[in-house]
C-alpha cells in the first residue's frame, strides 16, 4: 500500500501544480495551451542546472560527506531556477496574446512546437546525443530522502513507510505551493482581481484594476508552476534526464484541469485519480494491493482469457480513454472562465 | 499600390514572407551566438551552418579542401518533394478544419489510424493472388477510411457533448498512439527477417506494393520521390475547389463561423462539424497512407511514448499557409525544404536538425499575430509610395 501511494504521488503531484499552472492563466484569461512546451523547456533547465551543479566540486563534497540536508537545498534551488526559467519562456505567450491579441491557441502550439526543437538543439550539442542525463549516478542516490537519514532505519509502519522514506523533497513543496496558491487565488484580494480578469474583464478595469497587468501575473505564476513541474517531473519519473518530451503531462494537466471544473480541490482529487492510473501503468506488475505478496494485476495480465485485454498496453491505454469518457459525462457541468481565451479589448463592452 | 497592399491575398503572402524571414533571421542568430560561444565551432563553422540554411537546398556536399560547394542536387530537390507528400497532406487537414472553425490538433494520431490501416491491409493482402495496385489502392482507402473514422471522434464529441475538440484531439491522439502499438505488438507484421531490427514493421515494398515512381525519380536522381507528390497536389485542389466552388464546402464553413446562424439557415450544424473532422482525418490518414506506401518508410510500432511529428507540422505548414489549400502546397514544400536543410546540417556540421525546428516553431509563432502584421504592412502602404517597394510588391502579388 505504501508503494502503491508513494508511487501515485510521483505522477499526481506533476499533474497537480501543472494543472494549478492553468488554472492561473486561464484565470486571468488567457488559453495557456503551452503547458506541456513550458513542462519540457522547465525540464530541460532543471536537468542541466542540476548536470551542472554535479561538476562542481563544493556539491559532490556535499555529496560525499552524506550531507542529505544540503543535499535537498540543492534541489529546492533547481526548482526555483526551472520555475523562473518557465516565467521567463511564458512570457512569449503574454506578449502575444496580451500585447498584440494573437490567437492563444496557436501562440501556445507555438511554444509547444519552440520548447523541444530549441531544447534538443541545445542537447544535442552539449551531450551529444539525444537526452541529458546526470553528470554522474542517478537521481535517487543523489536526491531521494530515506528514512535511514531520520534515524527510522528499523521502524517500519505505515506513516514511515509512505511519508518520510524514498520520497523526493518536490512532492511537499508542491502539496505545499498548491495549498497556499489555491488559498491567494480565493481568499485575497488579489486572487479576486484575477479572477474578475478572466471572468468580466471591462467591468474589472472600470473599477480600476489593470487588466493587462493581472494577465501578465497570471501567465507569469502559471510560467512559474509549469516550469518547475516540468523538472519536479524529469526529477522524479524519469531520473533527471532531459529528452525534449514529457510524455504529455502538460495536456494531461489541461485536462485534469476542466475535470477539476477550475477549482483546485477538484483538481486535487483529479490528479490523484489520474497518478493512481499513471502509476498502474507503470508498475502494474510489481503492484500488491492488497499485501499479500502477490501481484494480482501482474496475475490478470498473464492469464490466458484476462490477458489479452488486461496487460501493459491496457494500463497504458487507460488513463486517457479515462479522461475522454471523464470529459464526456463532466462537459454539461463544465463551467470555464468567460472571458479566456478573448483579447482585452478597452473598447468593448 | 495602396489596393495592392490593402488587399487581402497580397498581405497575407507579405505576412507570410515576413515571418519567414524572421524565422530565418532569428535561426540563423541562434546559430552564431552557439558558435561563438563554442569553441569547437567557431565563426567559421557558424558560416557554413548558416549558409546551409539559407541556400542548403542547392548543396553538393564538400569539396576536396572542405569548403561547402553549391549547385543543382537533384536528390535534394527529389526529397523534398517526397518529404513535402505528408506535410501537404497533414496541412491541409489541419487548414480544412481551421476553415470550418477547428483546430485540428489531433492530426497526429489521425495520422497513425492511417498508418495502421494502410500498412495492415499492404502487408496482409498477398500479392501473389492479388495484383499489387489492387493492393495498394485497398491499403490507400483503407488509410483513408481509417483516419476519417478517428477523426470523426472529437467531432462527434463536439457536436453532441459541445466537448472542446483540441482536449478531445489529444486524448484520441494518444489513445491512437496505444492502440496502434498494441495492435501491432499482437500482429505478424513485424519485421523478424532483418536480424538487428526489433522494433519495426516490415516494409510495404516487402510486399511488392508501392506507389509508382512515374519517372520522377529519373528526374530527381538518387532521391526518394515518387508519384505520391502529384496525388497530394491534386487533393490540395480537390479540396480548394471543394471549399470554394461547392455548396457543400460553404456549409461547412458556415457552420465554422457561426454554428447558430448555420443552424437558423437550414444546414445542419452537427452534421457539419463531424463531416468537418472526419474529412480533416481521412486527409491526415492518406497522409500516413501515401507515406509509407512509398515502400521504403519504416514504421516503429511500439510508438505509445511519442507522437508522429507529422501531425504537429501540419499545424505549421496549414498556418503559414494561412489555411489556404492551394498555400498549403508551397509551405508544405517549404517545410519539407527546411527537413532536408536539416539533415545536411547535421550530416556536414556540428550542428543538428533540431535549428530547423526552431525555426519552424517561430514561424508559426509569428502566424499566431499574422493579424497584427498584416495590419503594420497595409498601415505602412498608405505612408510609403517609393517605385521600388511598388516593383517587388508587383512580383509577390502575382504569388498571391
Amino acid at each position: 500500500m505504501s508503494f502503491l501511494i508513494r508511487e501515485t504521488l510521483v505522477y499526481a503531484i506533476p499533474l497537480m501544480i501543472v494543472a494549478l499552472a492553468g488554472v492561473f492563466a486561464e484565470r486571468s484569461g488567457i488559453i495557456n495551451l503551452a503547458l506541456e512546451g513550458i513542462m519540457i523547456f522547465g525540464a530541460f533547465i532543471g536537468a542541466l542546472f542540476i548536470y551542472e551543479m554535479q561538476m562542481h566540486d563544493m556539491v559532490a563534497l556535499e555529496k560525499g560527506a552524506a550531507n542529505w540536508g544540503t543535499m535537498q537545498l540543492f534541489v529546492l534551488l533547481t526548482m526555483l531556477v526551472a520555475g523562473i526559467c518557465g516565467l521567463i519562456f511564458s512570457m512569449l505567450l503574454a506578449f502575444a496574446a496580451i500585447n498584440l491579441r494573437a490567437d492563444q491557441t496557436i501562440g501556445g502550439t507555438a511554444l509547444n512546437l519552440l520548447a523541444p526543437a530549441v531544447v534538443l538543439f541545445f542537447i544535442r550539442i552539449i551531450a551529444n546525443q539525444n537526452d541529458l542525463r546526470m553528470y554522474k549516478g542517478d537521481a535517487a542516490s543523489w536526491f531521494m530522502i530515506k528514512k535511514s537519514y531520520f534515524g527510522l532505519k528499523d521502524v517500519s509502519n505505515f506513516f514511515v513507510d509512505t511519508f518520510l522514506n524514498k520520497i523526493y523533497i518536490t512532492t511537499y513543496v508542491c502539496i505545499l505551493l498548491f495549498i497556499i496558491l489555491s488559498i491567494i487565488l480565493y481568499k485575497t484580494k488579489f486572487g479576486l482581481r484575477l479572477r474578475s480578469c478572466g471572468e468580466n474583464p471591462q467591468a474589472a478595469d472600470s473599477l480600476g484594476i489593470n487588466v493587462v497587468k493581472m494577465r501578465y501575473t497570471g501567465v507569469a505564476i502559471s510560467g512559474f508552476l509549469a516550469g518547475m513541474g516540468g523538472f519536479v517531473y524529469a526529477l522524479t519519473t524519469s531520473n533527471c534526464v532531459a529528452n525534449g518530451d514529457v510524455a504529455g503531462f502538460g495536456f494531461l494537466a489541461l485536462a485534469v484541469m476542466i475535470f477539476g471544473n477550475w477549482k483546485p480541490l477538484n483538481i486535487a482529487g483529479a490528479a490523484l485519480l489520474f497518478g493512481l492510473f499513471k502509476c498502474t501503468a507503470a508498475s502494474y506488475s510489481t503492484l500488491d494491493i492488497d499485501g499479500n505478496g502477490q501481484y494480482l494485476l501482474l496475475k490478470l495480465s498473464t492469464d490466458p482469457v484476462w490477458g489479452k485485454i488486461l496487460n501493459a498496453n491496457f494500463y497504458r491505454l487507460l488513463p486517457y480513454l479515462v479522461s475522454l469518457l471523464v470529459l464526456a459525462f463532466t462537459s454539461k457541468k463544465s463551467r470555464a472562465p468567460k472571458a479566456e481565451g478573448i483579447p482585452y479589448d478597452k473598447g468593448k463592452r | 499600390m495602396k489596393d495592392l497592399l490593402k488587399k487581402e491575398g497580397t498581405t497575407s503572402v507579405l505576412a507570410t514572407l515576413i515571418s519567414i524571414i524572421i524565422g530565418l533571421l532569428a535561426g540563423s542568430i541562434l546559430i552564431l551566438i552557439v558558435g561563438v560561444t563554442d569553441k569547437t565551432i567557431g565563426i567559421n563553422g557558424a558560416w557554413d551552418a548558416i549558409r546551409l540554411v539559407l541556400m542548403g537546398l542547392f548543396n553538393t556536399g564538400r569539396t576536396a579542401t572542405g569548403a561547402l560547394a553549391f549547385g543543382f542536387n537533384p536528390a535534394n530537390f527529389g526529397n523534398m518533394l517526397f518529404r513535402a507528400i505528408p506535410l501537404i497532406l497533414t496541412g491541409l487537414s489541419v487548414a480544412l478544419a481551421y476553415k470550418t472553425g477547428l483546430f485540428n490538433i489531433g492530426a497526429a494520431g489521425q495520422y497513425l489510424a492511417g498508418t495502421w490501416a494502410t500498412l495492415f491491409v499492404a502487408l496482409s493482402i498477398p500479392t501473389s493472388v492479388v495484383p499489387a495496385w489492387i493492393v495498394w489502392l485497398l491499403a490507400f482507402l483503407a488509410g483513408i477510411l481509417a483516419g476519417a473514422l478517428w477523426g470523426a471522434i472529437p467531432g462527434l464529441l463536439k457536436a453532441t457533448l459541445n466537448i472542446n475538440e483540441v482536449l478531445a484531439c489529444i486524448m484520441t491522439n494518444w489513445i491512437a498512439a496505444n492502440l496502434v502499438t498494441w495492435a501491432f505488438d499482437l500482429s505478424k507484421l513485424k519485421n523478424v527477417t532483418e536480424g538487428t531490427k526489433t522494433a519495426y514493421i516490415y516494409k510495404t515494398s516487402f510486399n511488392n506494393v508501392q506507389t509508382a515512381k512515374v519517372g520522377l525519380d529519373k528526374i530527381f536522381s538518387g532521391s526518394q520521390v515518387n508519384g505520391g507528390i502529384l496525388i497530394a497536389i491534386m487533393i490540395a485542389v480537390l479540396v480548394y475547389i471543394v471549399m470554394t466552388r461547392t455548396t457543400f464546402g460553404y456549409e461547412l464553413k458556415a457552420c465554422g463561423s457561426n454554428r447558430h446562424a448555420a443552424r437558423y439557415a437550414g444546414i445542419k450544424d452537427k452534421r457539419s462539424i463531424v463531416l468537418s473532422m472526419a474529412l480533416a482525418g481521412a486527409l491526415s490518414g492518406a497522409a500516413a497512407s501515401l507515406y509509407y506506401l512509398s515502400g521504403n518508410p519504416e514504421f516503429f510500432w511500439s510508438t505509445y511514448q511519442s507522437l508522429p511529428a507529422a501531425g504537429f507540422n501540419g499545424i505549421a505548414v496549414a498556418l503559414l499557409g494561412a489555411c489556404n489549400p492551394i498555400a498549403v502546397i508551397f509551405t508544405g514544400m517549404f517545410m519539407s525544404m527546411l527537413e532536408v536543410i536539416g539533415s545536411q546540417i547535421t550530416f556536414l556540421t556540428k550542428y543538428n536538425e533540431f535549428i530547423t525546428d526552431v525555426i519552424i516553431a517561430v514561424i508559426v509563432y509569428l502566424s499566431a499575430f499574422s493579424l497584427v502584421i498584416k495590419m503594420w504592412i497595409s498601415g505602412r502602404g498608405k505612408k510609403k509610395k517609393t517605385p521600388k517597394a511598388q516593383k517587388s510588391d508587383e512580383k509577390k502579388g502575382v504569388h498571391a
